[in-house]
């Protein structure tokens, strides 16, 4: 069956805040160009996740005049506190010792979410064409190879694959450029990278899984504006990761964690790190009295400068964290994601009006201060392969002494996947049972998601090998997924003394984890049918 | 034949209701809202019957803020020819509702009014049963099976105690029940070509409708959480406890 299709100038893959800075920036500079943008979630800002600590550079450069549109960046950092936890003790870092990409003031506490949504507004008004509940599920190629466009997903499928009486065909939208703008491990930009090589040369991407919640908590214990962090505990001198724990406006906290999937314990739960994480008497003291009211999980990449690949192939580009353009030490990722946008808008126009190649994305890219920023920040991730001390006195000396400036480049070894150790080397971790006051399972957390994928279409979670998970997977790392998803997918089932692996995928709250970490490779995530997921609000 | 059909916005069913500290209400800032799932049923039955060369037009209309132009425009997606959004602000309780149809109902003249059989906010499930009675016109409500046989409806009601099948004259009134069909989907090209459908913009207080609300709300508040469960070693220990602490038996 022939599907439909639609020419735009430019179509743009995923509503977040890459895409929606490249919509808007295309706007400004040719008002008569022809811009869509297709958004998986029900609406933009659902599927939306992040801290968020603001720096609004990239934003002052996009609407220069942001704080007379009603933006929803209203909580500007007022203190700045950083922890060392022990299992009881913390030990309050001065911030005076802070490197200088690690201070906050100027910065605002957001959701990125709202931003989004407010992002999408603006983009609206100068007439881009957002559809939400449309997921890209297929790139589409010209004859000689380059990006043509990409297909949006049929609706109506049975689980068997069948079509259902509400069939509705996917249509072809066709842009003389798409721009891929999917966020971490985009699972177009995953196939885009392969086919064009884009890594080559590389060093291998490294991930993180990054734990939210808000939680609303009592007069006393709420200081709007305070940001903290908190390195150690629970996590071992070997597994890098920490929290964060901002006070935002309306009572609420928005607390965290994130921990990098170069773990090697395949027994470690990323989600009971977290959970038992906020047990700590310097958190549970925060929190204390308090409700939570969101809950949510996303991978998001760490591997920086090093890893970060080529970001244009003929008729694309990869923007944002699709390509990976996050800044680990600043734990920031919206402006640099924003501008890479703002750059790729900029190609773009060119590119269309004076037939320049698309390869000046590059040369823009170095020209900019996202280059220098991701340049100077790049070996603070791989340093703390070293363990945290090493790491913290390494960085002290690169980031406060050099400012980034060491004439060597380190380099990250292994992909995520690839760093798990058998599990029956590595200790169990018993975590404790969850008391319904600061710790919760899986089941509840998933529900304050929202989360809902329509009844009868197939699984979304695709198994290379089927039968792996339990001939090989189960075996040899006790099967990980059990405890990496954050969401409760994935699960091992006996059935008369058969284990089964089920994979529970009406919950998945789209964060790419299994798709990164899997030790095989072996699942695929892709979309499922339109508007499903999770239903984040001011996440 | 012209059918009616009225479409309201609700927070989406998949969201987690939270309500306001001061119990005035509940919280929906930025939390996603959706059209009531049985209007969309209502609009789906509405396009089959033009589809089978039983209606001629279908308007959709809304009552609401702003941002309730949504579901119109999502309706318009579906295939509904085109819009009305009656503007209101505040709370607006069924008979408020119902006047406001009653109004557009005198002035589109159509055949047939659709809507859910309930909203999924307010569960007050009235607005139908109103607007027939201040129309003085037939009503079928919960239907879940609709024929239309030239002047009349056979319609299937969900009761209680199983179907009931009726045979009304029309006009009428017609509120749906999940069970009457599958939305379909609204695809991209439909999307876009709504956008371009008119709709209408009304003043509620243009109508001459008095909105204001007729009930007090004193309070808002959370149902009680449900206490966890416990597991009992065998059959006397559970009578005991039925007997002793549940007091049941």
């Amino acid at each position: 069956m022939s599907r439909e299709s639609m020419e735009y100038d430019v179509v743009i893959v995923g509503g977040g805040p890459s895409g929606l800075s490249t919509a808007i920036k295309l706007k400004q500079l040719d008002a008569n160009l022809n811009v869509c943008l297709l958004e998986k979630a029900s609406e933009i800002g659902a599927h939306i996740l992040s801290g968020n600590v603001f720096e609004t550079r990239a934003l002052d450069e996009l609407l220069p005049n942001w704080r007379e549109l009603n933006s929803p960046i209203k909580t500007k950092v007022t203190k700045e506190k950083f922890l060392f936890l022990g299992k009881t003790k913390s030990l309050s870092w001065p911030t005076w010792l802070l490197p200088a990409v690690q201070k906050n003031h100027n910065n605002y506490i957001i959701s990125l979410a709202n931003l989004c949504r407010w992002l999408a507004e603006q983009a609206e008004a100068v007439g881009v064409e957002i559809f939400p509940g449309f997921p890209a599920n297929e790139i589409l190629y010209n004859k000689d190879g380059s990006v043509k466009g990409v297909a949006t997903q049929d609706m109506g499928i049975d689980k068997e694959g069948n079509k259902k009486d509400s069939f509705e065909p996917g249509i072809e939208l066709l842009g003389k450029v798409t721009v891929f703008a999917e966020g971490c491990r985009g699972h177009l930009g995953k196939q885009l990278i392969e086919k064009f090589e884009l890594n080559k040369g590389k060093d291998p991407q490294q991930y993180g899984i990054g734990f939210k919640e808000i939680w609303e908590i009592e007069d006393k214990n709420h200081e709007e504006g305070l940001v903290m962090h908190t390195a150690g505990w629970p996590l071992d001198n070997n597994t890098y990761g920490g929290s964060f724990l901002y006070h935002a406006n309306n009572k609420q906290v928005f607390l965290g964690y994130v921990i990098g999937l170069d773990y090697k314990n395949p027994h470690l739960s990323p989600y009971d790190e977290f959970q038992r994480f906020k047990t700590h008497p310097a958190i549970k003291k925060i929190i204390q009295g308090g409700k939570r009211i969101s809950y949510g999980a996303r991978a998001l990449i760490e591997g920086g400068f090093q890893s970060l690949p080529k970001m244009f192939m003929p008729g694309a580009l990869l923007v944002g964290c699709d390509a990976g353009t996050l800044n680990m030490p600043k734990i920031k990722g919206s402006h640099t994601a924003m501008k890479s946008g703002i750059i790729a808008a900029e190609t773009i126009n060119e590119h269309l009006k004076e037939n320049k190649n698309l390869s000046i994305y590059e040369d823009k890219f170095k020209n900019s201060w996202l280059h220098k920023e991701l340049y100077e920040a790049r070996n603070v991730k791989p340093s703390f392969s070293w363990g945290l001390i090493l790491g913290i006195i390494f960085t002290g000396i690169d980031q406060i002494l050099f400012r980034g400036k060491l004439p060597f480049t380190l380099k990250h070894k292994h992909a995520d996947h690839e760093t798990l150790k058998p599990a029956k080397q590595m200790p169990k971790i018993i975590y404790p049972k969850y008391d319904n006051i600061f710790t919760f399972d899986k089941t509840s957390s998933v529900y304050l998601t929202g989360t809902n994928h329509t009844d009868n279409q197939p699984v979304h979670l695709k198994l290379k090998d089927p039968n792996l998970p339990i001939n090989y997977t189960l075996e040899k790392f006790d099967e990980p997924a059990q405890r990496y998803c954050p969401a409760g997918v994935y699960e091992i089932q006996k059935d008369n003394d058969v284990n089964k692996f089920i994979i529970n995928s009406q919950n998945c709250i789209h964060c790419k984890t299994c798709d990164i970490k899997e030790p095989s490779q072996n699942i695929i995530w892709i979309t499922p049918e339109g508007g499903g997921g999770p239903k984040y609000g001011n996440m | 034949m012209k059918i009616l059909v009225a479409v309201k916005r609700v927070i989406d069913y998949n969201v987690q209701i939270r309500v306001k500290e001061d119990g005035s209400g509940v919280i929906t800032d930025n939390v996603k809202m959706s059209t009531n799932p049985p209007d969309d049923n209502a609009i789906e039955e509405a396009v089959k019957i033009k589809e089978a060369g039983k209606a001629t037009e279908i308007v959709a209309i809304t009552v609401g803020e702003e941002k309730a132009q949504e579901t119109v425009r999502k309706a318009l997606a579906v295939g509904a020819d085109r819009g009305i959004h009656v503007k209101a602000e505040g709370t607006l309780e069924p008979l408020a509702v119902s006047k406001i149809l009653q109004k557009v109902v005198d002035k589109e003249k159509p055949d047939l009014v659709f809507m859910g059989k309930q909203a999924i906010d307010d569960d007050c499930n009235q607005t139908g049963q109103m607007l027939s009675a201040l129309l003085n016109w037939p009503q079928a409500t919960f239907a879940s099976k609709i024929d239309v046989k030239d002047n009349k409806l056979e319609v299937t009601r969900e009761i209680d105690e199983g179907l009931e099948t009726i045979e009304i004259n029309v006009p009428a009134i017609v509120t749906c029940d999940l069970r009457l069909n599958e939305p379909r989907y609204a695809s991209l090209p439909n999307i876009m070509k709504a956008k371009k459908k008119p709709i209408e913009e009304i003043n509620a207080s243009d109508l001459g409708v008095d909105v204001s609300p007729r009930l007090q709300q004193l309070k808002v508040e959370e149902p009680p959480k449900r206490k966890a469960g416990i597991k009992v070693a065998n059959v006397a220990e559970l009578v005991q406890k039925l007997k002793n602490e549940a007091k049941v038996i």
